[in-house]
């Protein structure tokens, strides 16, 4: 028999003799790697969020009078791209500014199509060079006569910043804790089989065995779990994440004009992570749990 | 085979040890004897490596084992065929199953555990019971599987530490006449045991171990009525070896040059360039035994 078969052999009927051990592991590492999942899934989505919104920051909205007069916006106009830093400005009707609107909203434009009359102002699009340009022509735009509003993600930006700097705070912390817990579980569960393999290990080790071939089995036995619960994790995290799209991305994302990422993109990542994380818990832990043993 | 050389190992104020030097050549069989806490074990642990010495050298097989890593101890094991008082079997396993599991251990191949382990079997006289697992055993029995178990690796030096401990007078004859069945064909047998009928029955080399000291080093019986003098303390009739003789080639003297070092101390000055250790390495793997 080959090693590998041997020692995978060895490792299936160490599991079969610690059913309920193994079991109770597996279930506990899949609760931790789902808890991370679910963060990992926020801060995916929080990033891309704050990613979109980001490259528009050279776009400030300057939202218009209803009823200026055509003079009153080409002075406007004419300021605006007086401006330094300002490189181009765009005129957009309040026509143009519904029919981009509809596009957005999609199979939900409908609800559009019943208004008495068009809400939306007319506005210029004032595309500037940098940031600093940006909050310069973000305080002294309101300042302009005609100008109703003038919108600009800045804020929003800074405080998105804010919280995909805390999920991924939050999501470093829980990973320590979780991947500490999970390598206390599985070296618990290989120790209370090593404890009944004691005689046999002593055995071994008067016959000449290596300390790797005494530990193999073990290991293999950590590594078949931490997969297990790597395969369960990433199924149930797919699947949550799923029903979460279902509910949230189709109608609530698109109004508010936000992205999600694709489930089969996160699942395929997810399932990459959870296994070199279930793999280093397994042998992390059965090292842990025969080092004594092996001291000896 | 086995030479210990000035060793000491002290366990804090307890004494294992005590400048101890044993020299048993290829193909001895040796009992160790003396009483509980004298240094039986110790001596045991030292030669497997389970401990290391505080002082001296230990020797096996050619290799000085006090110098060697932990990675290495594995290659000094796979040497020794150790024999238990409590045979050690795995009870879920059956007779061909622990004897072909010392084989896998050591990853030899389903072709050579099938055509090895029925050989042990037949040689040690339990082949009829392959298939039986320990507990339908006699006694006697199982301490044949346990030296099936020990000599299936083809090791150099089998170690019974007290084989006969747990099994009746008859039995316990059976056994020893087994071991000195294998002995004679070549293997190197180191026995510790309380058992003195047996030791005197045998008539074989007998180190005895009091406190720490080897008392007394000679062929016969187990009792040791003689007075320990200082002079005891190191085995009689061998010699102190502090150097290697400056123009000789080890293959040529080798031979010879054995034989007379049992008997007196050679004294020779070495040239400054010339590796004490590499010399004596070139002795012991050609089978020869020194006592340095």
């Amino acid at each position: 028999m080959s090693r590998l078969g041997y020692n995978l052999k060895q490792a299936f009927s160490q599991m079969g003799r610690n059913k309920g051990m193994y079991f109770t592991s597996v279930l506990a590492i899949t609760a931790m790697m789902l808890i991370l999942g679910l963060f990992f899934v926020a801060f995916v989505n929080v990033n891309l969020f704050a990613a979109s919104i980001e490259k528009d920051y050279n776009v400030i909205q300057i939202y218009l009078h209803d009823g200026n007069k055509a003079e009153v916006n080409q002075a406007v106009e004419t300021t605006l791209r007086g401006t330094e830093g300002v490189d181009d400005v765009k005129y957009v009707s309040k026509d143009e500014a519904l029919v981009t609107l509809k596009q957005k909203w999609g199979e939900n434009a409908y609800l559009l199509d019943n208004l008495p009359e068009n809400p939306l102002p007319d506005s210029y699009m004032v595309y500037v060079e940098d940031k600093d340009a940006a909050n310069a022509l973000a305080a002294a735009a309101p300042g302009i006569e005609g100008v109703e509003d003038v919108v600009y993600y800045r804020d929003t930006i800074e405080k998105l910043a804010q919280v995909s700097h805390f999920v991924e705070l939050g999501s470093l912390i829980a990973m320590a804790f979780l991947v500490v817990v999970s390598i206390i579980i599985v070296a618990n569960t290989i120790k209370l089989t090593v404890f009944n393999r004691e005689k046999e290990i002593g055995i071994m080790k008067y016959l000449g065995a290596t300390d790797w071939f005494v530990r193999a089995p073990f290991i293999w036995g950590g590594i078949i779990v931490g997969m297990l619960s790597a395969f369960i994790a990433t199924g149930l995290t797919h699947v949550i994440y799923t029903k979460i799209v279902a509910i949230i991305g189709g109608d609530i994302a698109r109004i508010l004009s936000v992205t999600v990422v694709p489930a089969e993109f996160l699942t395929k990542n997810v399932l990459i992570i959870f296994l070199c994380l279930g793999i280093s818990i397994g042998v992390c832990g059965s090292i842990i749990s025969i080092r004594r043993f092996l001291d000896k | 085979m086995i030479v210990f050389n000035n060793v000491t190992k002290k366990y804090g104020e307890n004494v294992g040890l005590i400048n101890a030097s044993v020299h048993i050549n290829s193909g001895d069989f040796v009992f160790l004897v003396g009483p509980s806490g004298a240094g039986k074990t110790t001596f045991i642990r030292l030669i497997l490596k389970e401990i290391d010495p505080d002082s001296g050298r230990i020797i096996l097989a050619g290799k000085d084992i006090t110098k060697i890593g932990r990675r290495e101890i594995p290659e000094i094991r796979q040497k020794i065929g150790m024999v238990f008082q409590d045979f050690r079997l795995l009870e879920k396993k059956t007779v061909y199953e622990n004897v072909a599991f010392a084989m896998e251990v050591l990853h030899k191949s389903k072709k050579e555990i099938k055509e090895r382990v029925p050989y042990v079997l037949e040689l040690v006289d339990i082949k009829d019971k392959a298939d039986r697992y320990p507990n339908e055993l006699s006694a006697g029995e199982q301490q044949r599987v346990g030296i099936a178990r020990a000599l299936v690796n083809k090791p150099r030096v089998l170690i019974c530490d007290e084989p006969t401990g747990n099994l009746d007078p008859m039995t316990a004859m059976d056994i020893m006449a087994l071991l000195e069945q294998i002995n004679v064909r070549g293997t190197t047998v180191l026995m510790v045991t309380h058992a003195k009928d047996i030791v005197d029955k045998m008539n074989k080399r007998v180190v005895a171990i009091d406190h720490g000291h080897i008392v007394r080093d000679e062929e016969g019986s187990y009792g040791y009525t003689k007075q320990n003098t200082e002079d005891e303390l190191y085995v009689p009739g061998y010699a102190t070896y502090t150097g290697v003789a400056a123009a000789a080639e080890p293959e040529s003297i080798a031979p010879d040059f054995t034989q007379e070092l049992r008997a007196r101390t050679v004294t020779t000055a070495a040239p400054s360039d010339y590796d004490v250790d590499d010399m004596l390495s070139a002795y012991l793997d050609g089978g020869e035994d020194i006592y340095e």
